[in-house]
């Protein structure tokens, strides 16, 4: 099969390379573009690990073809630190919070809960929840996890707050 | 986990997407959102020359919500249709049912219609569509027709939709006020299918029962809806215990599907009753 001209912008840079249609997102940016924050868990849709954002929505990109996100804008956990390099405010709160042991599923957390803060600045701990059911974490138990995310909450809407 | 090759397709139109499918037959399949069918491509157990992809196609989308209708396209999310308040004002049992859908992430990429024109008897949108007795609108080479929710399924994966046809709109009559509705699934686990799931539509003399994924097409009753309509609970149940035909898998023997069927049926009339309508 011919390989296709793939442009996306990623973490705010532009990008060019070529895919066969059939490669994975995952593939793509872990092997082509050397991004190696997303994940493969699993690798069948389930565990959330290499979820990134594609223009505005969470996604799992083990089930997403290149071709399909040609043109897209996506973020991936090295794109949420801050503008110095330093960690972001859900980076920083997962480490205070203890909200990883081993970290695998950590870039897709951070990743989907940066979507879930941007559609519901102040998430009940339900509601964070209910939003983190698409990755799995066989370390925490979840109870950090959600603490960190509350916490960052917290400390976005007070920045919000402060920047007003 | 690599599927096998293809070429990839991004229509603009409608009209394009259907050349596309006459010119490569059999080679040629559309794309939605892909959260069924890359995982049946990635097991190999799916297989095409040709991927067309709907996601460019502007006449697949939106939600117009009117008096009497309201209009999916067929490319509409479900974290577009639990987003969207006026859908969720006049027919609140979509949101209901799409939150339980899969999880967050697959929410964001699978579409309405995706999840009614593959045919698989585990998707939740074939019986609520049924439930609320909409229609399918298909384009193919011989121009437009509409086939009922209730006539589209024919067996697993086998649906009255032409090989050369898209579903592109889905028309779902607005419920009378006063009609109660209630969504309830049991899963194993987040992003599972349904062990048992139950639409239920009550109220102003009339009902209307559909469940998923206890036979090799959602199954709707007249006769549990009639026996609904007239007050009669446990003949709604019975009814709709006729009509199931489950098999044992890994969700458990016949006689499990059977109770946990009876317990959803229930549990969504009673929800629905107690609602404000």
């Amino acid at each position: 099969m011919s390989k296709m001209h793939v442009k996306l912008t990623v973490n705010g840079k532009e990008v060019e390379g070529l895919a066969e249609p059939r490669t994975l997102l995952i593939h793509f940016l872990r092997e082509d573009l050397k991004i190696t924050g997303p994940h493969i868990g699993c690798e069948t849709s389930h565990c959330g690990a290499c979820t990134v954002d594609i223009d505005g929505k969470s996604v799992k990109s083990c089930t997403t073809f290149v071709a399909q996100v040609n043109g897209a804008d996506i973020t991936t956990v090295e794109g949420l630190t801050n503008d110095d390099g330093s960690l972001g405010v859900l980076q920083e709160m997962f480490r205070e919070h203890h909200g990883l042991q081993c970290g695998f599923c950590t870039p897709g957390m951070i990743t989907r809960a940066h979507r879930l803060l941007q559609e519901n600045p102040n998430p009940t701990e339900e509601e964070i929840r209910f939003g983190m059911a698409g990755n799995l974490c066989r370390c925490t138990g979840y109870q950090n996890i959600v603490k960190a995310i509350s916490a960052s909450a917290e400390m976005l809407n007070a920045q919000k707050e402060a920047a007003e | 986990m690599i599927p096998a090759g293809f070429e990839y397709h991004r229509p603009g139109d409608i009209a394009s997407a259907i050349g596309i499918l006459q010119e490569h037959g059999d080679e040629a399949r559309v794309i939605a959102g892909g959260h069924s069918l890359i995982p049946m491509m990635k097991l190999r157990m799916a297989e095409m020359g040709h991927l067309v992809d709907l996601q460019a196609i502007d006449e697949l989308k939106g939600v117009e919500v009117g008096a009497d209708t309201v209009k999916l396209g067929s490319m509409v999310t479900q974290h577009e249709l639990i987003t969207h308040d006026g859908l969720a004002t006049a027919i609140p049992l979509i949101r209901e049912a799409a939150l339980q859908i899969a999880d967050p992430q697959v929410r964001y990429m699978g579409t309405v219609g995706g999840n009614v024109a593959n045919g698989d008897p585990g998707n939740d949108m074939p019986g609520l569509m049924q439930c609320l007795n909409a229609t399918f609108e298909l384009s193919g080479p011989d121009g437009n027709r509409s086939v009922a929710a209730r006539d589209f399924y024919e067996a697993a994966y086998f649906t009255a939709r032409g090989d050369e046809e898209i579903l592109t709109r889905i028309s779902i009559p607005v419920p009378g006020s006063g009609v109660r509705q209630a969504y309830e699934k049991q899963k194993r686990k987040i992003g599972d299918y349904a062990t048992a799931a139950a639409a239920v539509m009550v109220g102003n003399g009339t009902a209307s029962v559909a469940m998923t994924n206890l036979a090799d097409t959602p199954v709707w009753s007249v006769s549990a809806s009639s026996a609904l309509a007239g007050g009669d609970v446990e003949g709604c149940v019975s009814e709709m215990l006729d009509a199931i035909d489950p098999v044992a898998d890994n969700r458990g023997p016949v006689e499990f599907k059977k109770h946990v069927a009876a317990v959803m049926l229930r549990r969504a009339i009673d929800r629905a009753q107690s609602r404000a309508g």
